[in-house]
C-alpha cells in the first residue's frame, strides 16, 4: 500500500479535535461569550495523557479494553472511509457493514466497559447508550443503503465518489430526506443536544458522559480522542454524501470538503444552541422521526 | 418545475408524520395550517401551464381559508377549552409515526397501480394524497380529544383537495368551492360543539361520551 493514501486518514486524526473547538466556539458565539480557545481538545488531551491513571479494585481487563478499543475504532474507520476526494486505503464491496461493525464494537466494548465498574449510575448510561443507539443504527444502515442504491455503488469510495449533481436533480427531495436523517444520527451517536448534552455533569440526566466517569487519566484521553474522531467519521460521511460533484483534482476537493466539515461544525453548534434537549422518552420518537425519513427517502428512490 | 413540485409533495408527507408525531394540539393546528397553505401552493405549481381564473380562485381560497380562517377559529376553541395537549391517544405517537410512513409506503403502491384519467402533473401527488387521506383517518380514529379529530377531518380534506388539484383539474370550479364551504361551515360548527362540551363537560374527551348516562 503506498503511504501517500493514508495521508487524509492521518490529517483527520490530527484534525478530529478541532472540529469540537469549531463546535464550541459557534456555541460560544451564540451565548455571547468568548468561548474557550479553539483548540482546547488538545490541550485537554496532553493534560490528560500526562497524567498517571487510577483503577478500582472491583475492575477487571474489560474495563481497561474499552478506552483503547474506543480509539482503535475510530482508527480503523477510518481507513475504511473515502475522505474529500482522496479514496479509502481499505475498500471492497459492502465495506459500509464493516464501518457500522467497527463503530458498534467500540460502543459495545464501552457499555460492557461501564457495566464492569459496578456503579448504578455507568449502569444507568449504558443502558441509555445500548437503547438509544439499538434504534440509531438501523437507520444508519438505512440512509447507506439509500446512498448505495441512488449512486448504484457498493462501497463507500464508490457511494461518496458515485453522489452527484445529477443524482440531486433526479432526487433531490429524497437526498434531503437523507442528509436530515444522517445529521440526526450524527446527534444521536455522539452524544450531541437534542439527544445529549456534552456538557452536561449531573450523572442522573447524562448518557455517554456517565458511562466513562471512573476512567481517567491516559484512558479518558483515549475515550476523548476515539468520541472526537467518531464524530469526524460521521461527519466526513454526511459531507462526502452531500457536497455533489467531483471536480477531478483532488485537492480542490479537499478544499471543498474542509470547507463543508467547517460549515457542518457550525451547523451543529447552530442546533445545540437554538434547540433544547429533549426528554429522555421523547428521544426514541426522534429516532423514529429520524428513521421514518429514511424509509421514505429508500421509498422515493426505488419507486 | 417538476422536481418543485416533488420537493411541495414530499413537504405533504412530513406535515403529516408531524401532525401524527405532535402532542400540543396548538403545534398541531400550525401544522394543519402549514398544510394548508402548501396545498393552494400545490395548486399554483400543479397547473403553472394553464393557469386560469378558477385555478387562482381555488387556491387563493384554499389558502385563505386553511391558513388564516382555520386556525383562528380552531385557536378560539382551543382557548375556551382550555387544553394543552393531546394525552394517551388510543395509538400511541411512535406507532402512529410508523403507520403514517406505512401508509405512505401502500400510497405509493396503490398509486402505481391506480388507471387515472391522463397524468397527473407529478407522479407523487396521488401517492402524497392518498397518504394524506390515510393520515386523516388514522387521527380522526385514534385521538381522543374533539379537537384533534377536528383537526383530523381538516387533515382529510386536505387530502381530497389535493387529489383534486394534482388529478382531477377538469373539476368544476363550482364543486371545488362546494367543498370548502362545507368544509368552512363544519370547522365553525365543531369549534361551537367543542366548546359547548368542554362547558357542559368540563373535558372534550370524547371517550367520556360513550359512557353518557341520562
Amino acid at each position: 500500500m503506498n503511504p501517500a493514501t493514508l495521508l487524509p486518514a492521518a490529517l483527520s486524526v490530527l484534525l478530529a479535535p478541532l472540529f469540537l473547538g469549531v463546535i464550541n466556539r459557534t456555541k460560544a458565539v451564540f451565548a455571547g461569550r468568548a468561548g474557550r480557545p479553539l483548540l482546547q481538545t488538545y490541550i485537554d488531551l496532553a493534560k490528560l495523557a500526562r497524567k498517571g491513571a487510577v483503577y478500582s479494585r472491583t475492575t477487571t481487563w474489560v474495563f481497561r479494553l474499552a478506552p483503547i478499543t474506543a480509539l482503535a475504532a475510530g482508527l480503523v474507520a477510518l481507513l475504511l472511509l473515502p475522505l474529500g476526494g482522496f479514496p479509502a486505503p481499505i475498500s471492497f464491496p459492502g465495506d459500509f457493514v464493516l464501518l457500522i461493525l467497527v463503530l458498534g464494537t467500540s460502543r459495545f466494548l464501552t457499555v460492557i466497559g461501564a457495566l464492569d465498574t459496578g456503579s448504578s449510575f455507568e449502569g444507568m448510561g449504558a443502558s441509555r447508550e445500548a437503547s438509544v443507539s439499538a434504534l440509531a443504527e438501523p437507520v444508519l444502515f438505512l440512509c447507506l443503503a439509500v446512498a448505495a442504491r441512488e449512486s448504484g455503488q457498493s462501497t463507500l469510495s464508490g457511494i461518496v465518489g458515485g453522489l452527484t449533481g445529477a443524482d440531486w436533480q433526479r432526487a433531490g427531495p429524497a437526498l434531503v430526506l437523507l442528509a436530515t436523517s444522517l445529521l440526526a444520527i450524527l446527534l444521536a451517536e455522539n452524544s450531541r443536544i437534542p439527544v445529549d448534552d456534552p456538557n452536561t455533569h449531573l450523572e442522573l440526566t447524562m448518557i455517554h458522559e456517565v458511562m466513562v466517569l471512573d476512567h481517567g487519566g491516559p484512558d479518558l484521553a483515549l475515550i476523548l480522542s476515539g468520541a472526537a474522531l467518531k464524530l469526524w467519521i460521521l461527519a466526513a460521511l454526511l459531507v462526502g454524501l452531500i457536497l455533489p460533484g467531483r471536480s477531478g483534482s483532488p485537492w480542490l476537493d479537499s478544499l471543498l470538503f474542509s470547507a463543508g466539515m467547517l460549515v457542518l461544525g457550525v451547523v451543529i453548534g447552530i442546533v445545540e444552541s437554538t434547540i433544547a434537549r429533549l426528554r429522555l422518552n421523547r428521544v426514541p420518537q426522534f429516532l423514529v422521526g429520524a428513521g421514518a425519513f429514511a424509509v421514505m427517502a429508500l421509498a422515493l428512490i426505488m419507486r | 418545475m417538476h422536481s418543485l413540485l416533488d420537493t411541495l409533495m414530499v413537504l405533504l408527507v412530513f406535515t403529516n408524520l408531524r401532525i401524527l408525531g405532535l402532542s400540543r394540539i396548538n403545534a398541531s393546528i400550525r401544522t394543519v395550517a402549514a398544510q394548508g397553505v402548501l396545498l393552494g401552493l400545490v395548486a399554483l405549481v400543479a397547473n403553472a401551464d394553464h393557469l386560469t381564473g378558477r385555478i387562482l380562485l381555488i387556491a387563493v381560497a384554499g389558502i385563505a381559508l386553511k391558513g388564516i380562517v382555520f386556525p383562528v377559529l380552531l385557536f378560539r376553541a382551543l382557548r375556551a377549552v382550555k387544553i394543552r395537549r393531546e394525552v394517551e391517544p388510543f395509538v400511541g405517537y411512535i406507532p402512529s409515526v410508523l403507520a403514517g410512513v406505512a401508509a405512505f409506503l401502500v400510497s405509493l403502491w396503490v398509486a402505481a397501480r391506480l388507471p387515472l384519467p391522463g397524468r397527473p402533473p407529478s407522479d407523487l401527488i396521488v401517492p402524497a394524497a392518498l397518504s394524506t387521506l390515510f393520515v386523516g383517518l388514522l387521527v380522526i380514529v385514534s385521538r381522543k380529544k374533539a379537537l384533534s379529530q377536528t383537526l383530523g377531518y381538516l387533515v382529510f380534506e386536505n387530502g381530497v383537495y389535493a387529489f383534486g388539484v394534482g388529478v382531477a383539474y377538469e373539476a368544476p370550479a363550482l364543486v371545488e368551492m362546494g367543498i370548502l364551504l362545507d368544509v368552512f361551515v363544519a370547522v365553525f360548527v365543531m369549534g361551537i360543539i367543542v366548546f359547548h362540551i368542554a362547558r357542559e363537560f368540563d373535558s372534550i374527551d370524547t371517550t367520556r361520551l360513550a359512557t353518557l348516562k341520562e
